[in-house]
């Protein structure tokens, strides 16, 4: 026997003990989780409540009895469901649009410009055909905010998939570009010429206004989103189209060797998704402030990128999670009566979208003994 | 040459904050990891500054606190991108949304008040005769001047430097940069921090040299026009600056529209900074179209070691 054979064979000392002993547990990806689990989703949204406590602490107020206070705004009286619920509508409908989107890995920021020309979309019916009855203008006002807001997205669509740009940059951008046309409608030739100065167009009239029910403020668009949710659901799940996107968002290599046009899916999808959000402008608009006016969303389109997230872009999950966001818009403006901002449900939702994605990564992790 | 160097002069003003958000995302990027909370940081940064300003009036203090509260979202971003691995577009997202929430809240107490004083100058009083160099840069403010500063030393590091080759290494090949001996994942964790100081700089600088009065929502989607600009600027610190300035004068250039007594209204001529970057992207998109994009190579991919390429 050779001296390199009998060193070949004497076993490898065992490694010496790194400096990385010091931890007993280490995390490492288990390859065989993929999802997550239910439960975490609730612990993101737990512990994103509580990150926010800490912050309405340090303002000098007690974190319980102010969410106490926001969940009894939104929730605790038949006029805070209502209430809550005409929220959740363009929520409903813009976080629709962004899922589609996301399926196939679109980043569409751009909900809330959308939102903007599908509101302005819609005036401009009120205002150049005034007198024309209920069942001409209102199906008018759906045409013209879904065109509106279609071409919105595409805006971002075509930069996309012509020119490689990215869409978070361009959406965003065509947020502010949308939120301008607003202020220049509203400030400048649709003013109300009675409204006192007041930014924003004359009332809508009767056949210009989506029918609310009873004595609520909730009105019609609920049936619009919802019908939207159960169509998506449905094409998703038992269309070639759907198949497809699916396929998209799973392995885009692969969707591109099977031959899937990924272009012209970009470009149908963003046109869907920016229509979808135009028409959350109008029902806005419509069944809700009967009026175009300066600051007509509260942020709607940036809460439906999360309220997509939440859902993890489910059908389902979306309706949920639309009511929850809509209840705490309600909750931040309720809050305002005992002197916190109304920002309060933004510092919350932004929480909760990084608890989210951190828990989603961290239930793929699982926890080893070293050694 | 007056109209010149006025518009150089408002440039820089303008551009500075978008040039200090640049050189941070640069950084950030040529590590490896996406940086798109930019928004979300500088709106906290100046938000913060605010706070700070008008609380103890000590510049040093200001800055110091802004370096703080980066130096925690940094921890952050890095975090999520390096250690969790997760999505780093929708951290990013994340960090914006969280940002512009949590500034809003922070910033209602002192919104509308004014900052008590401002960053002094550096006053070069022998420029003052002189054409042209006079008007720019005889009376600028002392972060003008550090940015200047910051794009040669970035340069210089990033391309002169073997700590700038190590940096190139982690963001272009990171497989190669661990077999080398370069720790990636610390390095990656160093520049995201150090980056996020940047951004957050960019927002003390907005707030206390631009518009010195926090109103929710001040930087009005500059944070995403830098990361434009980065894009534009092909990862290189002194494009960075030229880039940075020619967005500075688009966002004065309606301004100066106005004030020549146009008749289009100001809402149209707010639109221009958006306008052009996304007809500067596409631009650049089509023009670039079968080349590389300057991107780091492995820009957005996680780092695992254990994983075979």
């Amino acid at each position: 026997m050779s001296e390199r054979q009998a060193a070949a064979a004497v076993p490898l000392e065992p490694p010496k003990p790194s400096s990385r002993r010091m931890w007993a547990y280490r995390l490492e990806i288990d390859p065989s989780r993929t999802g997550s689990p239910w439960w975490m989703t609730i612990v993101s949204v737990l512990l994103a409540l509580l990150l926010c406590g800490i912050f309405i602490a340090a303002n000098g107020m007690n974190p319980i009895a102010v969410y106490d206070k926001m969940i009894r705004g939104a929730f605790g009286s038949s006029f805070g469901i209502a209430e809550t619920l005409v929220k959740a509508i363009p929520l409903l409908l813009c976080g629709l649009g962004v899922s589609i989107a996301y399926r196939i890995s679109v980043w569409n920021i751009g909900a809330e410009g959308q939102f903007m020309v599908g509101a302005i979309a819609a005036t401009a019916v009120t205002i150049y055909f005034p007198n024309l009855p209920i069942y001409a203008t209102i199906p008018l006002m759906i045409v013209f905010s879904l065109a509106a807001g279609g071409v919105w997205g595409l805006l971002t669509a075509i930069p996309r998939t012509y020119f490689q740009v990215n869409e978070l940059v361009t959406s965003l951008m065509l947020n502010y570009v949308g939120l301008l046309a607003l202020d220049y409608v509203v400030f400048g030739p649709w003013k109300d010429p009675k409204g006192f100065n007041f930014p924003g167009t004359p009332m809508f009239n009767e056949a210009q206004s989506l029918p609310v029910l009873g004595d609520t403020r909730l009105h019609m668009g609920l049936l619009f989103a919802l019908a939207a949710v159960a169509i998506y659901a449905l094409l998703v799940k038992y269309t070639k189209w759907g198949y497809e996107l699916r396929l998209i968002g799973a392995n885009p290599e692969a969707a591109r060797n099977a031959g899937i046009p990924i272009k012209r899916h970009i470009l149908l999808v963003m046109l869907i998704s920016g229509a979808l959000a135009g028409l959350a402008g109008m029902s806005e608009v419509s069944g809700v402030s009967h009026r175009l006016m300066y600051g007509i969303s509260p942020g709607y389109g940036y809460t439906a990128i999360i309220v997509a997230w939440l859902a993890k872009l489910h059908p389902v999950g979306l309706a949920v999670s639309a009511v929850l966001f809509g209840g705490l818009i309600v909750g931040g403006y309720s809050v305002q009566t005992i002197g916190l901002p109304s920002s309060i449900s933004n510092m919350i939702q932004g929480a909760i979208l990084f608890f989210l994605i951190a828990g989603g990564m961290l239930s793929k992790f699982r926890l080893r003994r070293n050694g | 040459m007056e109209l010149l160097a006025q518009i150089i002069a408002a440039a820089i003003s303008s551009g500075t904050p978008l040039l200090f958000a640049a050189l941070g995302g640069i950084l950030i990027e040529r590590s490896g990891i996406i940086q798109l909370g930019a928004e979300g940081i500088m709106l906290l940064g100046a938000v913060i500054a605010c706070i700070a300003f008008i609380h103890t009036g000590s510049l040093a203090v200001t800055l110091l606190a802004v370096a703080g509260i980066s130096i925690a979202l940094g921890l952050v971003h890095a975090f999520m991108c390096v250690t969790l691995r997760a999505n780093q577009t929708v951290s990013g997202l994340a960090m914006t949304l969280f940002g512009s929430g949590l500034s809003a809240y922070l910033g209602k107490k002192v919104s509308g008040t004014p900052i008590p004083g401002s960053v002094p100058k550096l006053n070069l009083n022998f420029l003052d005769g002189v054409p042209f160099l006079g008007p720019v840069f005889a009376h600028l403010d002392v972060l003008a001047w550090f940015s200047f500063v910051l794009v040669v030393a970035m340069h210089l590091y990033i391309h002169r430097t073997s700590w700038g080759l190590h940096l190139r290494a982690i963001g272009d090949n990171p497989p190669t940069a661990d077999v080398m001996g370069i720790r990636v994942q610390t390095f990656r964790y160093g520049y995201v921090i150090a980056g996020t100081i940047l951004i957050g700089l960019a927002g003390a600088d907005m707030l206390l040299v631009y518009s010195p009065t926090w109103t929710e929502g001040m930087t009005a989607g500059r944070g995403w026009i830098a990361v434009a600009l980065i894009i534009f600027a092909r990862w290189n610190p002194v494009r960075a600056l030229f880039c940075a300035y020619f967005f500075g004068a688009m966002d004065t250039i309606g301004f100066k529209i106005q004030l020549i007594g146009s008749e289009i209204p100001s809402y149209f001529l707010k639109m221009i900074p958006y306008a052009v970057t996304i007809l500067v992207l596409m631009f650049l998109g089509w023009r670039s179209r079968n080349k590389p994009s300057g991107s780091p190579q492995s820009l957005g991919l996680p780092y695992i070691r254990e994983q075979r390429f």
